[in-house]
């Protein structure tokens, strides 16, 4: 195989790889405008808090003299999980139910708000610069010959894969086996129309908050091993692609979301192969306007009748 | 006091705890390469105690706190102002007075305080652009910040590369941020409220990208520097004249130099500004296109049915109000003589939304003392400043929940019928 | 023979696999009123949004005085003369009713930027007929003294009357109602009556209404259309559809 060829193959992998956090974080968006039709604003925030939870408890144990790698992550992955879904909860709690059935700007604009106010807080809390981990997980597999190109696909990336897969597999079963996945299911169809059947929609809308955020915090704790570093301001960027994800999937569609972030994944790591590296974030903006000028309801949404 | 509430507030400050136990309770720190965490210090731990008891305290008292507010009027602003100030006689005398004050006032002041009612005015203006987007044609804008960029390096560019003056870049900037809010708007403003909201936001971080990537021509990061400052009739505020025979302001009436002159001279084009601002917003509401934003606003489809397209009159909201903007970024430049992208963060778009959803959509009062409060207020609270963004985010959420139609909503325009 | 007023024939519509509209065809002549009715969920209003051009319909053709009008989107089918109300009351809410009605006369304005904003004469007088025009319309209705109250504030009733006045104002042909009596006590109708005969006796226009209060529609029609499940079921004089078998059935259930 060609040199190039290679090259693009590695950037495939590394798309691939950025592509399933993105997903893990746009099921959240679109879960949760799939059942009461708003965006999150400060569901990025809430995968930066991941982060800086996962950051917290490995420093903390490695501190403390924690060895076993293993057990450290998985003491993370449950501390983050939990600490993101009360997060979670109490924003969904304290900014929108009280806001639920007004027009859509004040919904967004309190979400705009709590984004603020959490980026802040983590300021105030933690610091606003940079704060880096050791590499935790390292090495990986490589093939191809040393002298003309290695693709290499590291371990951490090997974990991300398997991460996200089992956490879809999860997911995807509890949608649609479990009792509480089906109710989530009607939520999204006919929010109004599964109050009257009597189910305690309140309660479907916080799980769906929570489920986000626990998905956020895996991402959270996936790309902070990934990248080592996390600052407050991650979470924005990040949101916002995995918005663009969203769309680009079809909001309300978590298979959608999973492409969408897929397709972002990879469209990005391919224009980073060729323009220089700022240019990427144009890519994700760019790929959202274009998405929703041509198709606004996603690859695999269903286009929406406008009532009148 | 039932048993209900008690595990409400038990419930409640359990989940305070929760919220702020690590990311609180624990410091991140970086010795060396290693990372280490901190326990809390004894003020934090403070922090913490502090927010779970008020929380708790809130919850179990809740009921009777929410009635305790619910006596509180609601503070109708409009009603501060004494009956015989509103009557229709005395607005002419009034405005007078105000401009009067506003023309003199500045010769009497520190320079630091006429420097800060320049900034003040900046974002009046945007406030008020952004208010026809937003207010009154309803279309939620988070990328503002981008025609007040266009706006700013339009002038830095001009200025820099063919000398043009202040006074020709200023409609120049405006036509350019206009074009900029017309390209974008055509394909844009057909989409959904909230999908608007990020597209444009997505469009604002875009062009803060594109500036600060695109350093042959904007400078990137480091901007543009050297940005020359308005003249007078050719006069400059300078101690020396810059340009090959230009005069300076002092030596042209024979007064000795001061900083100060220059920094009036902006105030005072800034007060103009708005003012022609404030009287074109005020005919626009008033002729068949501001009535057509608004209505776009409370109804879309009512409007299509009658007859309104509403594509033109949103690009018309739009332009107009990326033109605004654009004004805005040109006497920004001009004022600082140095621009960076650093200026123009979506945060920026955020403030100057909050300006426009705090004053009350729509009203040009309202968003006006808004404006004032949002800027003058983190000078007045400077040992704050650090909780200012913080604050900020908090007022919004509180706002929304609890006067979401703004400090001062707007007050109609009461027409006269002909006489039959 | 002068051309129908409204000559629709075969309008369907599909929603994917749904059929909310199934073949109906209609005619409006000038100075009528006829009714459209069905039980709830017929596709009545869908038909409305057909012919309104909120939805472009699937297959059909609709004429608006010998004119094609299927396919044009919803405000240039408006400025052709045919205006609609809606199930709900949309105003401009938090606009003085007398603003209202002068957004519905957008287009008869003087729009450009610098007239407006120099005052020109043309703009002037144009303001000034409008105002005149609104006026006009809103004493017919009898909100004249309403006029700089918020239009979110009026009573029900007079909401209603509103969007009627509003409608007029824009001088149409066409005037459609969607289910105007829905929500006004027995008073309201009657005067809701009068208005709806005025319009069409004084004012010369068409009318065409979808309506659920027997009284009414029986009272005002000249011609009625019964659609049920988007099909039509029958049409003709108030009197041949009150007696019509398949209708009784539609609306009773079998007996």
């Amino acid at each position: 195989m060609s040199e190039f060829s290679l090259y693009l193959l590695q950037q495939l992998i590394n798309g691939l790889t950025i592509g399933s956090t993105y997903a893990l974080i746009a099921i959240g968006y679109t879960m949760v405008y799939g059942i009461i039709g708003m965006i999150n604003f400060a569901h990025g925030e809430i995968y930066m808090i991941g982060s800086y939870v996962t950051f917290i408890v490995i420093a903390g144990l490695l501190g403390m003299g924690m060895v076993s790698l293993p057990i450290i992550l998985i003491i993370a992955l449950v501390v983050a999980i939990f600490i993101a879904s009360t997060y979670g909860w109490t924003v969904e709690r304290v900014a929108y139910r009280p806001l639920r059935g007004s027009n859509r700007l004040i919904p967004l604009i309190s979400a705009i708000g709590m984004s603020i106010f959490l980026q802040n807080f983590v300021v105030l809390a933690q610091g606003s610069r940079d704060v880096a981990l050791p590499p935790q997980i390292t090495g990986g597999w490589s093939f191809g010959d040393p002298s003309n190109f290695e693709v290499s696909v590291s371990y951490m990336q090997m974990m991300i894969f398997a991460a996200t897969f089992v956490t879809m597999t999860v997911l995807t079963l509890f949608i649609s086996r479990s009792r509480m996945g089906r109710a989530c299911r009607a939520c999204s169809e006919d929010l109004g129309m599964t109050n009257l059947l009597g189910i305690d929609t309140n309660k479907i809308i916080a799980l769906t908050f929570i489920i986000g955020a626990a998905l956020a915090a895996v991402a959270g704790l996936l790309l902070g091993l990934y990248y080592g570093v996390v600052n407050p301001f991650i979470g924005f960027i990040a949101g916002l692609k995995a918005f663009t994800a969203a769309v680009l999937g079809g909001i309300g569609s978590i298979p959608g979301a999973v492409l969408g972030g897929l397709l972002l994944g990879v469209t990005e790591a391919m224009t980073a192969a060729f323009f220089p590296a700022e240019y990427k974030d144009v890519v994700a903006f760019s790929l959202l306007v274009l998405i929703l000028l041509v198709r606004p309801s996603g690859l695999l949404g269903k286009p929406e009748v406008e009532k009148v | 006091m039932t048993q209900s509430k008690f595990y409400n507030a038990i419930f409640a400050a359990g989940i305070t705890f929760i919220l702020a136990c690590l990311m609180i309770g624990v410091k991140l720190n970086t010795e060396g390469t290693t990372l280490t965490v901190e326990g809390a210090t004894a003020a934090q731990w403070g922090w913490i105690i502090g927010g779970i008891t008020v929380v708790f305290f809130s919850q179990l008292f809740s009921n009777q706190i929410d009635s305790a507010f619910g006596k509180l009027p609601k503070p109708a602003v409009s009603q501060l102002v004494p009956q015989s100030l509103k009557s229709e006689a005395m607005k002419p005398w009034l405005l007078a007075g105000v401009i009067v004050i506003m023309l003199i006032w500045p010769f009497m002041a520190s320079r630091g305080a006429v420097d800060l009612a320049t900034l003040t005015l900046i974002y009046i203006m945007l406030g008020l652009g952004l208010n026809i987007v937003v207010g009154l044609a309803g279309l939620l804008d988070l990328g503002f910040v981008a025609f007040y960029a266009v706006g700013a390096y339009t002038y830095a560019l001009l200025s820099l590369y063919f000398g043009l003056s202040f006074w020709i870049c200023l409609p120049l900037s405006a036509a350019l941020a206009a074009l900029f809010g017309f390209l974008l708007g055509f394909p844009v403003l057909r989409l959904r409220g909230d999908y608007l909201a990020i597209v444009t936001l997505g469009f604002g971080e875009i062009i803060r990208i594109l500036l600060n990537n695109w350093t042959a021509v904007t400078g990137g990061p480091n901007g543009i520097s050297g940005i020359a400052k308005p003249t007078l009739f050719g006069l400059e505020f300078t101690r020396k004249a810059k340009t090959e025979g230009a005069e300076t302001f002092h030596a042209f009436f024979d007064i000795s130099y001061s900083s100060s002159y220059k920094v009036i001279f902006l105030y005072l084009i800034a007060v103009v500004l708005v003012i022609f601002l404030i009287y074109l917003i005020n005919r626009l509401i008033r002729m068949p296109i501001g009535r057509a934003w608004e209505a776009l606003r409370e109804d879309e489809i009512a409007c299509r049915s009658l007859g309104l397209n509403r594509t033109a009159i949103k690009l018309s909201a739009f332009t107009i109000g990326a033109s605004t903007a654009g004004f805005a970024g040109c006497f920004f430049a001009a004022r600082q003589g140095f621009i960076s992208p650093e200026s123009f963060i979506f945060i920026e778009s955020a403030i100057i939304l909050a300006i426009v959803v705090l004053g009350g959509m729509g009203s040009q009062v309202g968003v006006i003392l808004a404006a004032i409060v949002m800027t003058i207020l983190p000078e007045l609270a400077r040992e704050f400043a650090e909780y200012r963004m913080l604050l900020f985010g908090l007022l919004m959420v509180v706002m929304m929940r609890w006067r979401p139609e703004g400090l001062l909503p707007m007050k109609r325009p009461q027409l006269e019928l002909n006489k039959q | 023979m002068s051309q129908l007023l409204l000559d629709v024939k075969n309008l369907t519509m599909r929603f994917g696999g749904l059929v909310a509209v199934n073949g109906v065809s209609l005619e409006v002549k000038d100075k009528e009123i006829v009714s459209v009715i069905g039980p709830n969920g017929a596709g009545k209003t869908t038909v409305f949004n057909c012919l309104s051009g909120f939805y472009i319909p699937t297959e059909g053709s609709v004429m608006l005085r010998g004119e094609q009008i299927a396919g044009l989107k919803d405000y240039q089918i408006s400025r052709k003369g045919l205006v609609r109300t809606f199930q709900h009351v949309r105003l401009f809410a938090k606009m003085t009713v007398i603003e209202n009605m002068l957004v519905a006369q957008h287009r008869h304005l003087n729009t450009g930027l610098l007239s407006g904003l120099l005052k020109t004469p043309d703009y002037k007088r144009k303001e000034s007929e409008a105002m005149d025009r609104a006026a006009y319309w809103l004493k017919e209705v009898g909100l004249l003294e309403f006029a700089n109250r918020e239009a979110g504030n009026l009573s029900y009733g007079q909401q209603r009357r509103l969007e009627i006045a509003r409608c007029m104002v824009t001088q149409p042909e066409l005037l459609m109602l969607d289910e105007p009596a829905a929500g006004l006590n027995p008073n309201e109708t009657k005067e809701l009556d009068e208005l709806i005969i005025k319009l069409r006796d004084e004012h010369e226009i068409s009318i065409l209404l979808i309506e659920h209060d027997m009284g009414l529609v029986m009272g005002i029609s000249d011609r009625i259309y019964v659609i049920a499940q988007g099909t039509p079921l029958a049409n003709g004089l108030p009197e041949e559809v009150k007696n019509h078998p398949d209708v009784i059935k539609a609306y009773l259930g079998e007996e």
